[in-house]
């Protein structure tokens, strides 16, 4: 009599009777080959049956890929105004206007006191012509200020701190100080616009994520539903071949396959659909970017986002394909 | 065996099929004849007793070690189960591609398996151009195909003509010259009473005759 099956896995074949019971005859290499031709054989039939039925492919990959594109696009539009934000963070200057009966020389006198600060990096001087020329190209209201007979503006000390407004203890400090000085009228930062400009940012990005994960699972679940369709079309094909010896693992195969490429196509058609969006609006965002002096340029997929959209797409396919299999063959009689 | 709804459908029965013996089950419908042959495929499970298969315990048979314990058992149907939508050497290619072989391989044995059933030359064909003796016979050389010690026919002549019937059992016999262990299901008595083998009778659930 023959030792209980059971036992067989957790030790090495010894014996050729137990190599017999186990897998078909052959050395390890034929097994190993053979191996690989399943997997070929899985690979290639799973996508021609999605060709064979080109109707419900596409309907399936369409959705999937207008799913897929939304986080994508909700990503893209997150790392763009992140952008955006990090180019206006590059000037985080202390802005001091200075008291209005203050002159020039006396203004310069007071910017010199001031590059003395070792907590200072760059001192820049407005004067007040200089700040009305700027105000009128920039504003708008240059034919405004014409009417007026005498120049409004105030001067203007631009500091750089050497510091950033990460360090928000020493940064403060310095603008006490300014504040204090007698010359100066107000100091003002864009410190808590830029932070009020961070937490919408934050908002946005957690929402983008939040979306995203919404979708990443309305995905699976489609993937789920397809495969388990095809599973139900193939039933009397995996009960066949459940009553010849096939394992679990022989049968999911090709299903999983086949929600590997579902995953994998509506991800390439995820990123033509996303680039032919962004490539629409990229010449109105080129010409407000223009507007503001051409700070902004427009962030794309770039080639490793684009492996992680592919790479997240296809293991989405599998998982989902994966969770309806595991479910399904159980519950597919005979066992 | 025994299913909730109806209480015991198997009762009492014990038997030994030796090597290279050929068996017939028979009884009317009902009689549980299938339910046996789903017991010893694993399809069902047995709530007493127990079933050897080559020595091994089939009661206790874990869920993952069942594909390996069917590969030793060549189930043939009544309604032959062939897949319609691929080709004949497919069909019979199957168990040996779950077994993994190789294709060389996989092509030797499924080209001498059509041979010994008489159908060398209709590989490339697909079930729906043949006769209806012709597919069972696909399903036969895909039992065979893998040499398990056993096979099982489930009603294995219930569509054919008696010609047709005569000449199946005829390759059953030729397994049997080869060590095979064949356990034929049938309610055909003339043909059982044509053949000289054992057979095992069931009525309700119960063993009744055993020659």
């Amino acid at each position: 009599m023959m030792k209980p099956v059971q036992k067989k896995y957790y030790k090495k074949p010894l014996k050729p009777e137990i190599r017999r019971t186990k897998s078909a005859g052959g050395n390890f290499i034929d097994k190993l080959h053979a191996y690989r031709d399943q997997h070929a054989q899985a690979l290639f039939s799973s996508l021609g049956r999605l060709v064979a039925s080109p109707f419900t492919s596409l309907m399936t990959i369409t959705v999937l890929a207008i799913a897929i594109s939304l986080a994508s696009g909700f990503y893209l539009l997150v790392i763009n105004l992140q952008q955006v934000a990090g180019n206006l963070k590059a000037s985080d200057q202390i802005s001091l206007f200075l008291r209005y009966e203050i002159s020039d020389s006396f203004a310069d006198k007071f910017a010199e006191t001031i590059k003395r600060n070792p907590n200072v990096q760059q001192v820049k001087l407005i004067s007040r012509k200089e700040a009305l020329e700027e105000f009128k190209t920039f504003s708008g209201f240059g034919s405004a200020i014409d009417v007026m007979e005498s120049n409004p503006l105030p001067i203007v000390v631009q500091v750089t701190p050497k510091m950033t407004l990460d360090d928000k203890g020493s940064f403060q400090h310095l603008l006490e100080s300014f504040k204090q000085a007698p010359e100066v009228d107000i100091a003002q930062v864009d410190m808590q616009w830029l932070e009020r400009l961070e937490l919408i940012l934050e908002v946005a990005r957690r929402g983008a994520t939040l979306l995203s994960g919404l979708l990443g699972i309305g995905v699976l679940f489609i993937i789920g539903n397809t495969i388990r369709l095809e599973l139900h079309n193939r039933r009397d094909e995996v009960i066949i071949a459940k009553l010849v010896g096939a394992t679990n693992a022989f049968i999911q195969r090709p299903f999983l396959y086949s929600g590997f490429w579902i995953g994998f196509i509506s991800g390439v058609a995820a990123w033509f659909i996303v680039t032919g969006m962004m490539l629409l609006l990229w010449q109105s965002v080129d010409k407000l970017s223009r507007l503001y002096g051409g700070t902004f340029h427009m962030l794309f997929l770039s080639f490793s986002e684009t492996l992680t959209l592919l790479l997240i797409s296809s293991l989405l396919g599998i998982l989902g394909a994966w969770g309806v299999l595991v479910y399904q063959l159980r519950h597919t009689k005979p066992v | 065996m025994r299913y909730p709804e109806v209480g015991d459908v198997l009762r009492n029965i014990s038997f030994h099929l030796q090597h290279g013996e050929i068996a017939f089950l028979t009884g009317h419908s009902g009689a549980g004849k299938s339910t046996l042959l789903k017991l010893i495929t694993i399809m069902e499970r047995c709530s007493r007793g127990h079933i050897f298969l080559d020595g091994q315990d089939l009661t206790y048979a874990k869920e993952r070690h069942i594909p390996y314990l069917r590969r030793k058992v060549g189930f043939i149907f009544q309604d032959y189960k062939l897949l319609q939508d691929r080709t004949v050497f497919d069909n019979v290619a199957l168990p040996l591609v779950i077994a993994g072989f190789g294709h060389l391989e996989v092509s030797r044995r499924v080209r001498a398996a059509l041979d010994k059933v008489g159908l060398a030359g209709k590989e490339k064909k697909y079930p729906v151009a043949l006769s209806g003796g012709e597919q069972q016979r696909v399903g036969i050389a895909r039992a065979v195909v893998n040499k398990p010690p056993l096979i099982i026919a489930d009603e294995p002549t219930g569509n054919l003509d008696p010609e047709l019937s005569a000449e199946i059992m005829g390759l059953f016999e030729k397994f049997q010259q080869v060590g095979v262990t064949v356990l034929i299901a049938s309610h055909d008595i003339s043909l059982i009473s044509q053949l000289n083998h054992r057979v095992l009778k069931l009525d309700h659930g119960q063993l009744v005759s055993s020659k």
